[in-house]
């Protein structure tokens, strides 16, 4: 067993100290030491992408990042992104339009979608397929989660032009 | 009446019930990242529990010793076979008559196999401590091959059944031999094939796959023993056969067992059986007083739960030479694994494959599988399956290719000369069911159509000219499939599992100012059910079914159910459900006619309230009702407003599809892509169109998958070469191609509400559709027949060995 | 899933972190990405006592152009050198190239650096940067030395770097001409089952240089001298095409595994390659 380091995290624009070991995998800090389940793991290979959060700005697997690594990062997850009263645009969508049904892959899959947008506002759907490419899932064949993305994009550039 | 009084369509559509679209309830929580999963659970001083597994197929356990990982502070326990002996929990019996080991006894049989359990207080010293178990094993030989495993010499797997030459089902005849199960007649059917104008042999083999849903297993298991009393959290598809089952393993009664299954992220059959992860933790959580949750890798999924399929299936069928079948003989050869744990009703060792006649009116058939050990994990009834019917369908959707190539004909025009016409329903196969509705010839005709089939045809003619004078390197392939398949398992005479009859259940409570609370003994694992059965409930008893809460999978709180897999939740519960509905609305009726001082025949349904017949201004609402029930005193009648129903089907229902695959092969590199995909869907009434349509969407991609690519195959050592998903083929987005579905509704003639169930079809039509398409792009150069998956290199190798290289 | 433990350094700067490679040796491993290491160590098939992350080194980042040569930090991402439009507009390839490695989200931490000092067969730089005839920058404690990419990999996972050494950078001439970067693969995600990297530039309906490397074909990457020298001073017809294809088929040695067996890979190449060739010559 490792000895602790001194761990600083902003998760959802909260600041958080924690003790923990370097090994220590970000997924896992996230869900268990700061009780935010909504990332999952699905794989210890780095491949399913259900764990997806944001990283200084950058979609991450949080399965592939040590709690050390991760020392003084800003992190967003699907908690940071919508609330009860405040549903972002995505999280609507992927209802709208059934873009889940086990839920199991969606926290990661609407956070990819959410800084997917952020680098391409307007895709095709062929855009939306390679953009979240790095996100498995079991149940849906993609075909609503794309729509669900799509539908947001043009609801978010319909209210950008309608502000303009 | 007047202009603000709602219109009948109005009060319709306010109830949000059968037949509309409603979007899911569930989606709050899962798109907000508020699920409630099992890995998700934390108690007060909760353990974590890990496996030790075995790196050999088949090896001899000389010692184990866990002295360096006991003294790892922070591991709490380490539990062998020796240690669960006393409790005769070393073994457990499984869903299919045998018994397999929950941890290593003297041997292991397969690669990954459970071996030692370390308890530990978190995942990172539970993880170091494994590294430290110390296990001595001696290598025996393997044998991965069903067929190698049953020749005189081969090596003794089950050392456990020496000497027994019989099984839970009859006869066995060999060492590595589970058992022989025949059905239909086989001196007639050797009759039929032998005098028959044409005949077509093949073997199909439908490969061993996996379901993989995107979260693996897991449990919590907690052992209150202030209070005696143990709660078992865990992904179960069937949590209270998970409740019975651990009360006969544990000796606890089951008043004293809470199973809850909270939100499951898929399940796809893979979550239905008891695995040694779910018995260790009980026994770790008795022994050490504590909580122990356990959490399984990806590679433990995809190496030691069930997996699916891995049926050889050697087929002989017959015609005339006009293409009218004669006769259809099947023997297949059933790779089990080490154990025999298949998730099958008691009575049906391979499942429903015998539904394998499929669409076609067949006189006279056979079938008889073999099931066969080998060093492989057990498991064999999996993903989307419904008992075998997976494998089934693909079996008679390749004969049928297969006879149409030995026939010189359009495998079409074959199919529909074949099929069951619509007048010959409910029809009674050859191998005993009783088809319950079907109208194949319409489905068929409405998707040759949607797909331009001649239009297409004569494109591929083309192709194969334009190939052989060298202007192009890609043919097209049109896979076709019109399957019918069988679910909702089942009517308690004949199905049951574990000795439990597969009834299902739904129980309702309507609350005083008018909404209500169902439970029903199914649990949903992504299918919508708290959406969907409140629609069925809505239309019943008009309520809106925004004001119906569905609870499932709390053995505590919901009546008796037998899970949900074999998409039969809308076939059983679903029934269950509108029953119940209607013993609602008996008990409402006779309410509404004492508030309206009429005679109980007086009043009749209409939407959302009982109307006095000829008045239709004097009229109670449900809502109105259920306050009474509350409120007033009311003579002969008790007072609340609930019921229960446990529905016992008379019956399957045959759901069907029509499924057309447009591929491009490109036939160097053996890559392909999906031009054009369409699906046809009779599912009988459809309760949530949207939710149809998802379903149908994630069952094709898991077709897609285990047709294009994906497998669980061993080498000659029994080493699983797709342990994880590097090699495990499951398609992201980009592989994925667009779906266009379409519909035909035969409603099911015994069902209450005409449902048939659609969870499954899309997988069992899925995969021949894609299959085919492959088949297809190669017949006019010689192709009969090649195994999947067909990936890359195997669609290579087919071009390759038809000299398609130059 | 859970790696062993280890101890963890930030270092400052490049000379922090030499002084924790010299001070352990060969019990200690740089970080850069994490997305080839971290994956190994949670199998459990990677011993690292002392990790050395590399995330805080400011000298290690960035993308040059100057005087028509391209310098890359080690520890830029896939992600950056596709946004980056310098490198689009220098080195087009790059992007090609990147695009079809990984995923979104490992292209966002995996770095160029990582991607090519590890001699993982699989990875798609190494291969690229031998196309582009790129120098590997060295730094270790005895000083820095450059080391050609065409000379830096020996077998799997072994290279020309010491262990005390970190390599800092990549550089290449900006390329001209056509180019072109081809890569069969199962899924996106994987590795190639057979993947080309070329370079031509043409001149009076002639070529005049060409370079023509493979990935995932043999345990290093594989430069073809005779596959480029079989397209100079020809049209780049058809048959040029061909000689070029078979020179390069006949450098490659692939092994079989779940995407194939070696006869398969060997015929994809031809494939992978021809069309690569070609697609570049169309551009040149």
């Amino acid at each position: 067993m490792g000895k602790k380091m001194q761990i600083a995290l902003t998760v959802n624009g909260e600041a958080h100290e924690l003790l923990a070991e370097p090994r220590e995998l970000l997924i896992y800090v996230l869900r268990e030491r700061l009780n935010l389940t909504g990332p999952h793991a699905g794989c210890e290979t780095s491949h399913c992408g259900a764990c997806t959060i944001e990283m200084n700005g950058k979609s991450v697997k949080s399965c592939t990042v040590f709690a050390a690594q991760a020392n003084g990062a800003t992190i967003t997850t699907i908690e940071g992104l919508g609330s009860p009263d405040n549903l972002s645009v995505l999280q609507q969508s992927f209802r709208e339009h059934h873009g889940l049904q086990c839920g199991y892959c969606t926290p990661g899959m609407i956070t990819r979608a959410h800084r997917l947008l952020q680098e391409n506002p307007d895709p095709t759907e062929e855009e939306v397929r390679f953009g979240i490419s790095g996100n498995l899932c079991r149940c849906t064949g993609y075909q609503n989660i794309v729509k669900s993305i799509l539908a947001a994009a043009a609801t978010i550039n319909g209210a950008k032009e309608a502000a303009e | 009446m007047n202009d603000l009084t709602p219109t009948p369509e109005e009060r319709t559509a306010k109830l949000k019930g059968l037949g509309t679209s409603r979007k899911r309830v569930e989606d709050a929580r899962f798109t907000q990242g508020k699920g409630n999963y099992v890995d998700d659970i934390k108690m007060p001083g909760m353990l974590h529990g890990d496996f030790v597994r075995s790196p050999y197929a088949h090896a001899r356990v000389k010692s184990i010793n866990a002295d360096a990982a006991r003294a790892l502070p922070g591991v709490i326990a380490v539990l062998t076979a020796a240690d669960l002996a006393p409790l005769n929990l070393h073994w457990m019996p499984t869903l299919a008559g045998d018994k397999q080991m929950v941890l290593a006894d003297g041997k292991v049989l397969f690669q990954g196999q459970e071996v030692a359990f370390v308890v530990a207080t978190d995942r990172y010293v539970c993880a170091d401590a494994i590294e430290l178990v110390e296990v001595d094993y001696e290598e025996l030989p393997v044998v991965t091959d069903p067929f190698k495993a049953l020749e005189p010499g081969a090596p003794v797997l089950r050392e456990d059944l020496a000497g027994q030459t019989s099984g839970a089902h009859g006869a066995r005849r060999h060492h590595n031999h589970i058992f022989l199960w025949e059905t239909g007649d086989e001196a007639a059917t050797n009759q039929a094939i032998g005098d028959a104008e044409v005949v077509a042999e093949e073997m199909v083999y439908y490969h061993r796959v996996h379901p993989c849903p995107l979260e693996t297993c897991g449990c919590v298991a907690s052992m209150d023993k202030v209070n005696g009393k143990l709660s078992l959290f865990g992904t179960f598809q069937a949590p209270h056969v998970v409740r019975t089952v651990a009360s006969l393993l544990s000796g606890i009664e089951e008043h004293n067992i809470r199973v809850v299954s909270p939100d499951i992220g898929g399940g796809f059959g893979n979550k239905v059986g008891v695995y040694p992860g779910y018995v260790c933790s009980i026994v770790a959580s008795i022994v050490t007083g504590k909580p122990v949750k356990w959490i399984e890798d990806r590679m433990d999924n995809l190496m030691a739960t069930a997996f699916a399929r891995d049926y050889w299936m050697k087929g002989r069928i017959s015609a005339t030479k006009d293409g009218k079948i004669t006769g259809l003989h099947c023997h297949v050869t059933a790779d089990h694994g080490a154990f025999d744990a298949c998730a099958d009703p008691t009575k049906f060792p391979a499942g429903f494959f015998h539904i394998c006649t499929g669409s076609y009116d067949i006189p006279v058939a056979y079938v008889g599988v073999d099931g066969v050990y080998t060093n492989k994990a057990p498991g064999g009834v999996a993903y989307r399956c419904s008992f075998r019917v997976t494998e089934a369908a693909y079996f008679i959707e390749r004969m049928i290719e297969v006879l149409a190539i030995e026939l010189g004909m359009d495998a079409a025009e074959l199919r529909s000369r074949n099929f069951i016409r619509k007048d010959q329903f409910p029809y009674h196969s050859a191998l005993g069911w009783e088809y319950d509705s079907g109208d194949y010839h319409t489905a068929w005709d409405k998707a040759l159509k949607a797909v331009d089939y001649a239009g297409l045809r004569k494109e591929q003619a083309e192709r194969v000219e334009a190939f052989k004078r060298g202007e192009t390197r890609k043919l097209l392939g049109i896979g076709l499939t019109h399957f019918t398949e069988i679910v909702g398992a089942g009517p308690v005479k004949n199905c049951d599992i574990l000795g439990m009859g597969m009834f299902d259940s739904c129980e309702i409570r309507i609350h005083p100012t008018g909404s209500a609370i169902a439970r029903l003994g199914t649990i949903s694992q992504g299918q919508g059910h708290a959406t969907t059965f409140a629609q069925i409930l809505a239309t019943e008893i008009g309520l809106s079914a925004d004001s119906i809460t569905i609870e499932e999978g709390d053995t505590d709180t919901a009546p008796y159910g037998l899970g949900t897999y074999g998409s039969r939740s809308t076939p059983v519960a679903g029934a269950a459900a509108a029953l119940v509905g209607r013993k609602i609305r008996a008990k409402a009726q006779m309410i509404a006619a004492y508030l309206l001082e009429v005679h109980d025949g007086d009043v009749e349904w209409d939407i959302d309230r009982f109307v006095v017949k000829g008045a239709p201004e004097r009229f109670k609402t449900m809502k109105e009702i259920a306050y009474a029930a509350y409120h007033n005193a009311i003579p002969g009648i008790e007072p609340g407003l609930e019921a229960v129903s446990y529905y016992d089907p008379p019956n399957m229902t045959y759901p069907f599809g029509a499924y057309i695959c447009v591929m491009e092969i490109d036939v160097d590199t053996g890559t392909h892509e999906v031009r054009q995909f369409y699906a046809l869907d009779d599912c009988g009434t459809r309760i949530n169109p949207m939710i149809i349509e998802g379903q149908v969407h994630g069952g094709l991609t898991e077709a897609l998958a285990i047709a294009m690519g994906q497998e669980i195959a061993y080498d000659e050592i029994g080493n699983c070469k797709n342990s994880t998903l590097m090699d495990f083929f499951l398609p992201t987005a980009v592989e994925t191609p667009h779906y266009t579905t379409d519909h035909t509704e035969t409603p099911s003639p015994h069902h209450p509400i005409g449902a048939k169930g659609v969870g499954e079809s899309p997988n069992v039509g899925g995969v021949p559709a894609f299959s085919n398409a492959v088949h297809d792009a190669f017949r006019a150069f010689g192709l009969r027949q090649a195994h999947m998956p067909h990936d890359h290199w195997r669609i290579w190798k087919i071009a390759n060995e038809l000299g398609l290289h130059g | 899933m859970i790696a062993a433990a280890f101890e963890y350094h930030r270092p400052a700067d490049l000379k922090g972190a030499l002084g924790v490679l010299a001070e352990y040796g060969d019990d200690a491993r740089v970080l850069a990405g994490g997305h080839s290491l971290i994956p190994m160590m949670k199998l459990r098939m990677a011993s690292v006592d002392h990790l050395v992350d590399l995330q805080d080194i400011a000298e290690l980042k960035g993308i040059r152009v100057a005087n028509g040569r391209v310098t890359i930090g080690a520890m830029t991402t896939q992600h950056e050198m596709i946004a980056s439009a310098d490198l689009s507009r220098a080195a087009p390839i790059m992007a090609e190239a990147a695009v079809q490695i990984a995923d979104p989200q490992v292209r966002y931490m995996g770095t160029v650096g990582g991607n090519v000092a590890n001699g993982d067969p699989g990875n798609d730089m190494p291969g690229l940067m031998q196309c582009l005839d790129a120098s590997f920058t060295l730094v270790g404690p005895d000083g820095t030395r450059e080391v050609a990419a065409r000379d830096f990999y020996q077998s799997a996972y072994v290279t020309l770097r010491e262990d005390g050494e970190i390599l800092t950078q990549i550089s290449f001439a900006a390329p001209t001409g056509g180019y072109a970067y081809e890569k069969q693969k199962r899924k996106i995600g994987d590795y190639a089952t057979a993947a080309c990297a070329v370079q031509v530039t043409k001149a009076g309906g002639k070529v005049t240089s060409a370079a023509i490397a493979m990935t995932n074909l043999s345990d290093t990457p594989v430069f073809s001298e005779a596959a480029g020298a079989a397209l100079v001073g020809t049209t780049g017809d058809a048959a040029a095409v061909k000689a070029a294809v078979t020179a390069a088929v006949a450098a490659i040695n692939p092994t079989g595994d779940n995407r194939g067996p070696a006869e398969f890979k060997r015929h994809i190449a031809g494939i992978i390659i021809g069309r690569a060739i070609t697609r570049a010559l169309s551009r040149a």
